[in-house]
């Protein structure tokens, strides 16, 4: 591939890639995005591709293995264009009936579509799902659309037009200010603006800046920006290019971390994609703009995430942030301007070039601009990856787009920020989705981790959770997160092993505010948001811990227990039989009953315990009635017995 | 480099730009109390016991004294009821690592810390890593340093190194703010497990 050496090749090139694409030819997208391989993607694919073979039909239907669109909760995902049929939970079983029937007789398969669980309709098209209906997806929308290692499908689609324009029709100050007044935040947490930090590495005096992608994802649940960095790598790059430009940075980073195996290896492709078609190098595009870019892989600390720490571990030392006194933008790696984003910051860059500022600021809320991906998991019906335009209501999430919660189980908090956030209860549910709302809540937006808990979920245990991986993921450095952390973690850990003592809560607080005071970085003045925000909407269940050694979710394995009703057991042998650990004693016509010393609280028996029959129990703060005679555990029954 | 006058504790104060909070209010005879600090090292803002109040451009905020950068205008407010209750507890959480070392001991009565108030966990070390910036910004000889990270954080020797370099020097021991022999104990403990060259490096 030559060069590049101008818009016009550029424009020219498109014409000729998309010249040679008949947009009526079949195409077969498979999801092979980490979740969908998970579930077997790559045994599809292959499986469609012997089909294809078979049927003679290599040169007549493509096959396009895609990144992720986002319903994860229903993979394999598989969409066939250009009818645009989008088939769910698809197996490698599936593969002859999808194209003998849908590519062949261009029938639909009526089993692989989705069913809406309210009304019974089936949906053919991904627009009809309520699961994507509702969202906003201007920049996963196009990774079922192409093949993450192919720049011509990026091209095909419109990509690097955003570059082109930038270098040859706008100067970088011009870039800025259509930046600055997108108004864009950060996705990575702190909603920081991102034109007010370009222009002040921009400013920062010395000769060299670096640009940083910053791919360290690491909030438990959360997988927005792999989706993206393996899905769609170049548009992440046409960001980075194009702030690069705007601060005038000819150096950059993408910083993404090792587990993330599958993103490493597409951006890594892309850059040198990239270079070789002239988008990345010197004299991009035929303009003066030079820009190289370098993959840097995080070697798994989740502390690597916050910039300085970031920063740090590029320079090749132990990834420990610094103060932040004198900004990053100033003084980063090696002491030079250096400007970090995160990776949906930058994948939002091209698409405000495209449109402008003005189009961006429409959609969303006064404060808050564009549309946020959000990992959506946990109790949730679809989980996945959505993307919904700012200031939709988190109940529309969870609901509309997540499907509501399973098994009719009540809602009870959703967390939103990872473990710097907070759980958002019932009450707080039409509150718009808002760097600053979330904020005012107790929790944050971070980057985009959305934790749906239900009635079974122990807010305590839940805060303990969270300072639990703080515990191994804090650096350890500076003495009110490390200490602090470790001793609220004990604290919780008492509280929910039945050990809690009144002043418990206080003692919480009280290192919480130090933690948040006075901690080095962000990570630790963040610690303690779970234990703060669960401790403001959920004290009741704290005390109901402390005083009355009562878990109300029956979650804290040490503070509950299973009983069997000997008024309702019928003797059936199900759950006896059930039991990993052999715990419950009874026979044919003998009603069971549970060896509390042998019982591991594992809850199987309380599921497998027939509805009509309800006889096991869990209590929880009173204790367990005791056995009753071995006489009256016999169940003469009247017809069947002898 | 231009002066600036910035306030501490009510009294006007003269820096150099680039000064530290903590140099200039040394500079002007006020204490601010420091346990990872050293004056050869690179500051380094672990132990945060030198937090302080500063207020700029109209808002509070609680920073590190040996850290923070003056700037005209800045009032800095190094003790307040905020400030003692932050030091406190920081002193609190490090006793129940060493609740022995004089200098906690010293610093707890000032601030009203009980040392008893955590569940003691002796490690005789709080992290301050004086020992490790030592070795590695005044000796470069990088023989100790940190393992582990969060909780189970520790300081380790590097047995290789120690084993050629430290006889000779043992500059580090009494910088420790908790024990002065508790560099010897984990020097110990780093040559005394059986290594190959730790004999050749005793010979020197």
């Amino acid at each position: 591939m030559p060069k590049i050496n101008s818009p016009a090749e550029l424009e020219k090139l498109r014409k000729s890639i998309l010249s040679k694409r008949d947009p009526n030819k079949p195409c077969i997208a498979i999801c092979t995005g980490t979740g969908c391989l998970a579930l077997g993607a790559e045994k599809v694919v292959t499986a469609l591709k012997e089909e294809i073979k078979k049927h003679g039909l290599e040169h007549k239907v493509d096959i396009k293995e895609t990144g992720c669109p986002g319903f994860c909760e229903r993979g394999t995902v598989v969409v066939i264009y250009p009818e645009e049929i989008c088939y769910l939970q698809v197996q490698p079983e599936d593969a002859g009936e999808i194209v003998s029937q849908t590519i062949l007789a261009r029938k639909v398969i009526d089993r692989l579509l989705y069913v809406d669980p309210a009304t019974g309709e089936k949906a053919v098209h991904e627009s009809e799902i309520p699961f994507y209906k509702n969202q906003m997806r201007l920049l996963i929308g196009n990774n079922i659309k192409l093949d993450p290692k192919s720049i011509e499908d990026y091209l095909a689609l419109g990509g690097y037009s955003a570059l082109a324009k930038v270098l040859s029709q706008m100067t970088p100050e011009q870039v800025l200010e259509e930046v600055k007044k997108s108004n864009l935040r950060g996705r990575g947490g702190g909603g920081f603006p991102a034109g007010r930090k370009w222009e002040e590495c921009r400013n920062a005096p010395g000769e060299v800046r670096y640009v940083i992608v910053n791919a360290d994802e690491g909030d438990p649940g959360a997988f927005m920006d792999r989706a993206l960095l393996e899905g769609n790598p170049h548009s992440v790059l046409e960001g980075l290019i194009i702030g690069a430009y705007a601060i005038g940075s000819h150096e950059g980073y993408i910083y993404v971390r090792q587990e993330y195996p599958l993103a490493v290896e597409n951006v890594t492709i892309a850059i040198k994609q990239a270079e070789e078609y002239g988008f990345l190098g010197q004299n991009i595009l035929g303009s003066d703009f030079d820009f190289k870019v370098k993959v840097h892989r995080g070697a798994g600390a989740f502390v690597s995430g916050e910039s300085s720490a970031l920063m740090t571990a590029i320079e090749g030392r132990v990834g420990e942030p610094r103060p932040k006194y004198i900004h990053t933008a100033v003084k980063g790696i090696w002491d030079k301007p250096s400007n970090l984003n995160n990776v949906e910051t930058w994948a939002n860059v091209p698409l405000i070039i495209n449109k402008g500022a003005d189009w961006f600021t429409r959609i969303g809320t006064a404060g808050s601009k564009g549309t946020k991906i959000f990992s959506l998991v946990g109790k949730v019906n679809n989980t996945g990856l959505v993307e919904v335009p700012m200031g939709i209501t988190l109940r529309d999430v969870i609901y509309k787009v997540g499907g509501g919660i399973p098994r009719g189980k009540k809602f009870k908090a959703v967390q939103t920020g990872g473990p710097s956030g907070g759980c958002i209860p019932e009450e707080q549910l039409d509150m718009p989705v808002d760097f600053d709302e979330l904020t005012k809540a107790g929790s944050m937006m971070g980057s985009g981790g959305m934790i749906v808990m239900d009635e079974d979920t122990c807010m305590v245990d839940v805060a303990r959770y969270f300072l639990n991986f703080l515990t191994d993921e804090s650096c350890g450095k500076c003495v009110p997160c490390r200490e602090g952390i470790r001793q609220m973690l004990k604290i919780l850990t008492n509280i929910t092993e039945g050990k809690g003592k009144e002043g418990d809560i206080e003692l919480l607080e009280e290192l919480a505010e130090v933690t948040k005071d006075a901690s080095l970085c962000a990570l630790g003045r963040t610690a303690a948001n779970p234990v703060l925000s669960t401790i403001h909407y959920f004290r009741d269940e704290y005390e109901a811990h402390i005083k009355q050694k009562r878990c109300p979710a029956y979650s804290c394995k040490q503070l509950i227990s299973y009983y069997i009703d000997p008024n309702k057991c019928q003797a059936c042998m199900i759950c006896l039989k059930q039991c990993p650990v052999g715990a419950i004693a009874g026979g044919k016509n003998q009603i069971h009953v549970i060896d509390q010393e042998k019982c591991t609280k594992c809850g199987t028996c309380f599921e497998v315990c027939p509805a009509r029959f309800g006889a096991v129990k869990r209590l929880s703060g009173e204790p367990v009635p005791p056995p009753i005679s071995e006489e009256a555990r016999i169940i003469v029954r009247g017809s069947k017995e002898r | 480099m231009s002066e600036i006058t910035l306030q501490i504790d009510g009294k006007e104060v003269k820096a150099r730009e680039g000064m530290t909070i903590l140099e200039a209010a040394q500079g002007a005879g006020i204490s601010i109390p420091t346990l990872c600090h050293h004056e050869k090292l690179e500051p380094y803002g672990a132990c945060r016991i030198c937090t302080v109040e500063v207020e700029t451009r109209g808002r509070t905020s609680l920073v590190a004294a040996c850290l923070y950068p003056v700037e005209k205008n800045l009032v800095v407010r190094t003790r307040s009821k905020k400030v003692d209750k932050i030091r406190k507890a920081l002193l609190e959480l490090m006793l129940a690592h060493a609740p022995d070392a004089p200098k906690l001991q010293d610093l707890a009565r000032e601030y009203g810390a009980d040392k008893d108030r955590f569940e003691k966990e002796p490690s005789f070390c709080i992290l301050c890593g004086l020992c490790v910036r030592y070795c590695a910004e005044v000796k470069k000889k990088n023989a100790i340093g940190f393992i582990d990270r969060g909780t189970r954080r520790e300081i380790s020797f590097i047995p290789e190194i120690a084993a050629r370099e430290c006889w000779n020097c043992k500059e580090c021991f009494p910088l420790c703010p908790t024990e002065a022999l508790q560099a010897a104990y984990v020097l110990t403990g780093a040559l005394t497990s059986s290594f190959p060259s730790f004999e050749a490096g005793s010979e020197k």
